[in-house]
């Protein structure tokens, strides 16, 4: 509730003149109601509000990409009547995550060759995969590991809508999932008009555990040995204990 | 919608706390009424609810140590645990379930992990769930007083390759005096590393398998069988959850928590509700619920999945972002 009222009053700053004069030189500013996703051990997904406003005309496009990564497909065949794993497509330049909001249908506002360049929709990801091999091959893998994203929720391939408040205020709610990949993230808000970027502006951001599970985290992977004997301790206390409760 | 959501910080999501309590209960259930570590229901069930299957293995692996624990202490009270025979099991165990983390990687390495997984599951579930059943039937119908549990009827012709001979007249003979019996030292060893393997591969305890292979190939008496292979259990389990833990870091804690939680509640109260069940009707449930699962796995095998491309796991975690 007080990060609404934060971003509320930050919106208004935004939007009566003279409160914020900085805004008046720029064509778009935008910010987010927060910086950091905490991942907490209660963490189920959250939902960050983007607000910001623009100077004249124009749509707006966000898009939310998390980090890069390496990312391996595969498909499966038949052999001897089992499915199992054949073929594998390595992929650079997948975001762990991806989000698109616009304000109006892109269609409507975005020529292609922009799509192209800002990487605007999931079909328009610069993904790099492997130059020797056959284009459809490509393009079939590059589809699998789409389907795959979305199915995981880290791609979402419907447009979020970015609502306009008026003639300059604009607002856009991303929503983050419970598997959101943890990493620095980039929110890029773009202001087109006539089928140019006439505003452009990139906040990071970032999702990290915190707590005692990004403890348990550094510890598993800092201190491997210890934490494996823990592990086996804390199992082995705890089937002490049943045994003590059975002799009851 | 999940009633306690908890953030599971290895497995990098979030699944309800209260579902996975009531599985660790279930699974609980199952082991206290069969005497079984109760692995191979823990790992389909994880993978089933979306947990990578190398977490779901080696987090499995975790949860049966909790489980065997309790049961073998309660073994070697009553005085039914054969320390010998289950020394010789753990050294042959620890071996092979030290080659099967190196397996483990090597298979998710070139993608089959989920194949091999599940294939094991499969064919060993599928041929004890098979044995047992029709065992269990044959000792419901023919003598129900004679029947106790993971007692069989021993209705396998005598020579067959079933009965164990080979095993048993391998070099290194032994005497085991509290199972009374005479053995090649070569035997529980071999079976000691086939279990090992399985368990790393499989997050099992190998309990369902231990506990006929100890019957039928070594010929030890039903009373110990039990206690001794749950003594073995606890350390292979362990030993996997440790070796795991420190090569792949696939053991997650606060979902081994919440399950063991369960188990740990409920394992006394299927213990109370098998006694009450009686032997061979307990003996045919778990051949059912044991078939169940193969088959349900086996469906999995043969069915066209519905998407044929997937996202390999990437046994190495991605980067911690850094706070501005």
């Amino acid at each position: 509730m007080r990060r609404l009222t934060r971003a509320l009053l930050a919106l208004l700053a935004l939007a009566v003149p003279g409160f914020a004069p900085a805004a008046k030189a720029q064509p778009l500013v935008a910010d987010l109601s927060s910086h950091l996703i905490a991942i907490t051990t209660g963490f189920a997904g959250t939902e960050l509000l983007l607000f910001g406003a623009t100077e004249g005309e124009g749509d707006v496009v966000v898009i939310v990409r998390g980090p890069d990564s390496e990312t391996s497909v595969r498909r499966k065949a038949r052999v001897a009547g089992l499915w199992i794993n054949r073929d594998e497509m390595r992929f650079t330049g997948a975001p762990a995550f991806y989000r698109v909001a616009a304000s109006k249908p892109l269609a409507e506002f975005v020529p292609p060759a922009l799509r192209q360049r800002h990487q605007i929709g999931a079909e328009f990801l610069r993904l790099q995969g492997p130059a020797d091999a056959a284009q459809d091959e490509v393009a079939a893998f590059r589809a699998g590991l789409l389907r795959n994203k979305e199915a995981q929720n880290l791609y979402d391939p419907e447009i979020g809508r970015v609502s306009f408040l008026g003639p300059r205020l604009f607002r856009t709610r991303i929503l983050f999932p419970a598997n959101v990949p943890t990493g620095a993230y980039s929110v890029e808000v773009l202001l087109v008009r006539g089928g140019q970027v006439i505003g452009a502006q990139t906040t990071p951001m970032f999702v990290n555990k915190v707590g005692i599970g990004a403890d348990i985290y550094d510890f598993a992977h800092d201190w491997a040995v210890l934490y494996g004997l823990l592990a086996v301790l804390i199992a082995v206390f705890a089937g002490w204990a049943a045994g003590a409760i059975f002799r009851k | 919608m999940a009633l306690l959501p908890v953030y599971l910080p290895l497995t990098e999501t979030a699944i309800d706390g209260l579902l996975l309590v009531a599985i660790g209960a279930g699974v609980g259930l199952m082991s206290g009424m069969f005497g079984v570590g109760g692995g191979f229901l823990v790992t389909p069930v994880l993978i089933f609810l979306g947990v990578p299957p190398p977490i779901a293995a080696a987090t499995g692996a975790n949860t049966v140590v909790a489980s065997s624990v309790a049961g073998a202490l309660a073994h070697w009270r009553r005085g039914t645990l054969d320390f010998k025979m289950g020394t010789l099991l753990l050294v042959g165990g620890l071996g092979g379930s030290g080659a099967s983390v190196w397996v483990f990687g090597w298979l998710t390495q070139i993608g089959q992990i989920d194949l091999v997984v599940a294939l094991c599951y499969v064919l060993l579930l599928g041929s004890v769930g098979l044995l047992m059943f029709a065992e269990s039937l044959r000792a419901m119908f023919a003598k129900p007083a004679r029947a106790g549990l993971g007692k069989p009827a021993a209705a396998k012709p005598r020579g067959h390759w079933l009965r164990g001979h080979w095993l048993r007249g391998l070099p290194w003979q032994m005497h085991f005096p509290k199972s009374g019996i005479e053995t090649s030292a070569l035997a529980p060893l071999l079976l000691g590393i086939f279990i090992g393997v399985l368990t790393g591969l499989m997050g099992v305890g190998g309990g369902f398998l231990l506990v006929p292979a100890m019957i039928y190939l070594l010929a030890m008496p039903t009373s110990v069988v039990v206690g001794t292979s749950l003594f073995q259990i606890v350390f292979v389990a362990a030993n996997v959850t440790l070796l795991q833990a420190v090569s792949h870091q696939t053991v997650d804690i606060v979902l081994a928590g919440l399950l063991i939680a369960g188990s740990v509640v409920a394992a006394p109260l299927g213990a109370r509700l098998g006694a009450k069940l009686g032997a061979a009707r307990l003996r045919v449930l778990l051949a059912v619920l044991i078939l169940a699962v193969a088959g349900q796995l086996g469906y999995g095998l043969v069915e066209r999945p519905d998407d044929l491309y997937s996202i390999r796991f990437d046994l190495s975690a991605p980067p911690q972002g850094e706070t501005p």
